[in-house]
């Protein structure tokens, strides 16, 4: 099910302006891998190239290739509907869909892809609200409007909502920043038991969040503004944070800068 | 600290450094004079202006009621036309003319209505470049049409090219000409309204783009695009140009749209207010407030759509 991405001298552009230069990295199955940076370096923007969710952006292009396992999610020949069913994706800000109950929430994307059968969408909405660990919470109200609920409880119904269509790979942009500690800490442990089963990719400004929750971190940068953002390393997490290889993660997880 | 020293920026500084200074001397004292007069001047401005406005407003719905309000008790105002009956007899009813009104607009609001959401969607969600900017340069030129012209333009098409005859469609086509800009915009705001992170939600669930505008954005605006599309439709119901130059007065029941003269509210008033006898000024009045009538209980059935369809919080 969780699948291995490989990126290949990937350059992400919006319109005239090259936003992430010359990527190179590979994404290993069932393990957490965390990108962090200072702001504007491209992080989320080059998160959005691995499904596909860029070009939804007027002007938004790329130059390059993303294996997903064997397939170029960027070959002529491939839908990004599909590679959108594929890699799963949950944003900064919660965001349920404000028409839907709790339930309809998480049935929408089994729904809008032409599953009808009452039975099995129940099923399936059921293991992903226990997936997302939600369910205790919200098992007696699923007919409930889902911006109903707190911050960090519509986090988790967003996380459920990405899991209920089985994707392979699950991005995550800056998942917690909205959210308060405790919540945050009901995420993280979250992502803990999700990488079982999916290969997840995370973006966060918070570094001891990706110390925690990651196997593989990545450090992105820029040179100065107006350039695009480039990789600058990336190795184990335990690496990264105790003995990196290039100065500039160095002064970045000291504290040094940005 | 400022680039441009005017002279208003010069006095708000001031102000602003002289009630620092007083908030020195005097610590949490009570509200300064001249801020309490100014205070007190905006609300006696602002309240003259709301009861300024409010006295057409009352002086019109005060005077349709006083002197139309009878009309619709009589016993035949919403079973019986004009049959029959000349402006020097009291009795008839308006059913022909309320008949009349509600199939023109039902008319114009199956064609306006689909052009005016499709327009809106093509240009808030497909929309880029040229073409989307021409097109909404359309609809502002459209918005300002008057309702005369767009009659007129209707008149030279239908009858003076075509050689139709004046009919309750001819009628309708000119309506749609009023009524689509104004569904355009309100729709348009309204799917703006829609936030972007939605749209995104759906597409990274691998729900394709028009999939995601049909379920997603159109249901989360649904409220407002109904109370953009009435406010269209009472817009074009009150409209009387077009029907004079279009849909000539018949006192009879007539339901063809596509045959014969069509009575409808407006052009009933127009009639009777020409024929000058009492009977027929009563029923000018009733007619007028028929009307206003009309286009509350639209309002009122869209506000109960809108509620029902409302986004859930």
């Amino acid at each position: 099910m969780a699948k291995r991405i490989d990126v290949k001298d990937l350059n992400v552009y919006y319109g005239a302006f090259k936003a992430v230069e010359d990527v190179t990295m590979t994404v290993e199955p069932r393990s957490v891998t965390a990108f962090i940076g200072p702001s504007g370096c491209g992080k989320s923007t080059f998160l959005r190239t691995l499904n596909r969710m860029h070009e939804v952006v007027p002007g938004g292009r790329v130059e390059g290739h993303v294996m997903l396992d064997d397939q170029d999610l960027y070959s002529p020949k491939v839908d990004p509907v599909a590679v959108r069913r594929t890699v799963g994706m949950v944003f900064q800000r919660p965001n349920p869909f404000p028409t839907m109950s709790i339930f309809d929430n998480v049935a929408a994307g089994l729904r809008l892809n032409g599953l009808r059968d009452k039975k099995r969408l129940a099923e399936r909405v059921e293991t992903s609200l226990r997936g997302a660990h939600l369910w205790n919470e919200v098992k007696d109200r699923l007919d409930k409007p889902g911006a109903g609920l707190s911050g960090g409880q519509q986090q988790r119904l967003c996380i459920a909502r990405a899991i209920a269509v089985r994707p392979s790979v699950l991005l995550m942009d800056e998942p917690c920043s909205a959210l308060d500690p405790i919540s945050t800490q009901a995420i993280e442990d979250l992502i803990g038991t999700l990488k079982s089963d999916y290969t997840i990719v995370i973006v966060t400004h918070n570094m001891q969040q990706a110390a925690r929750v990651s196997d593989r971190t990545a450090f992105f940068n820029l040179a100065a503004t107006g350039r695009p953002g480039r990789l600058v390393e990336m190795d184990d997490t335990q690496k990264i944070f105790s003995n990196p290889t290039q100065r500039a993660t160095e002064d970045y997880i000291s504290g040094r800068f940005g | 600290m400022t680039i441009v020293d005017t002279g208003m920026d010069t006095a708000v500084q001031e102000t602003r450094d002289g009630s620092a200074r007083r908030r020195l001397t005097s610590g949490l004292g009570p509200k300064a004079a001249g801020r309490r007069v100014r205070d007190e001047l905006a609300r006696v401005v602002m309240w003259l202006a709301f009861l300024v406005a409010l006295v057409p407003l009352v002086w019109i719905l005060g005077s349709v009621l006083v002197k139309g309000g009878h009309m619709l008790f009589e016993s035949t105002w919403f079973t019986h036309s004009q049959r029959n009956i000349t402006s020097s007899d009291v009795g008839g009813g308006a059913i022909h003319a309320i008949q009349g009104t509600l199939i023109q607009g039902a008319a114009t609001a199956l064609m306006a209505v689909p052009i005016g959401v499709f327009t809106a969607i093509y240009l808030v969600e497909y929309g880029r470049g040229a073409l989307a900017r021409a097109v909404s340069f359309m609809v502002d030129i459209l918005t300002g049409v008057p309702s005369i012209v767009a009659a007129l333009f209707i008149y030279a098409v239908w009858v003076t090219t075509f050689g139709f005859q004046r009919v309750g469609f001819a009628v309708a086509l000119s309506l749609v000409l009023l009524m689509v800009p104004v569904v355009v915009r309100s729709t348009e705001e309204m799917l703006k309204l829609v936030p972007n992170e939605l749209r995104e939600a759906s597409y990274a669930l691998g729900v394709p783009k028009w999939k995601t505008i049909a379920r997603i954005v159109i249901p989360t605006a649904f409220s407002g695009i109904v109370t953009g599309v009435l406010l269209g439709l009472a817009r074009i119901m009150g409209e009387t140009a077009p029907l004079l130059i279009l849909g000539p007065y018949t006192k009879n029941i007539a339901t063809n749209l596509f045959s014969g003269n069509m009575a409808t509210l407006p052009t009933m008033i127009n009639q009777d207010r020409v024929e000058a006898l009492q009977p027929a000024l009563d029923r000018v009045w009733g007619a007028a407030l028929t009307l206003i009538l009309l286009i509350l209980l639209l309002n009122v059935v869209g506000r109960i759509i809108a509620r029902f369809g409302a986004v859930r919080t």
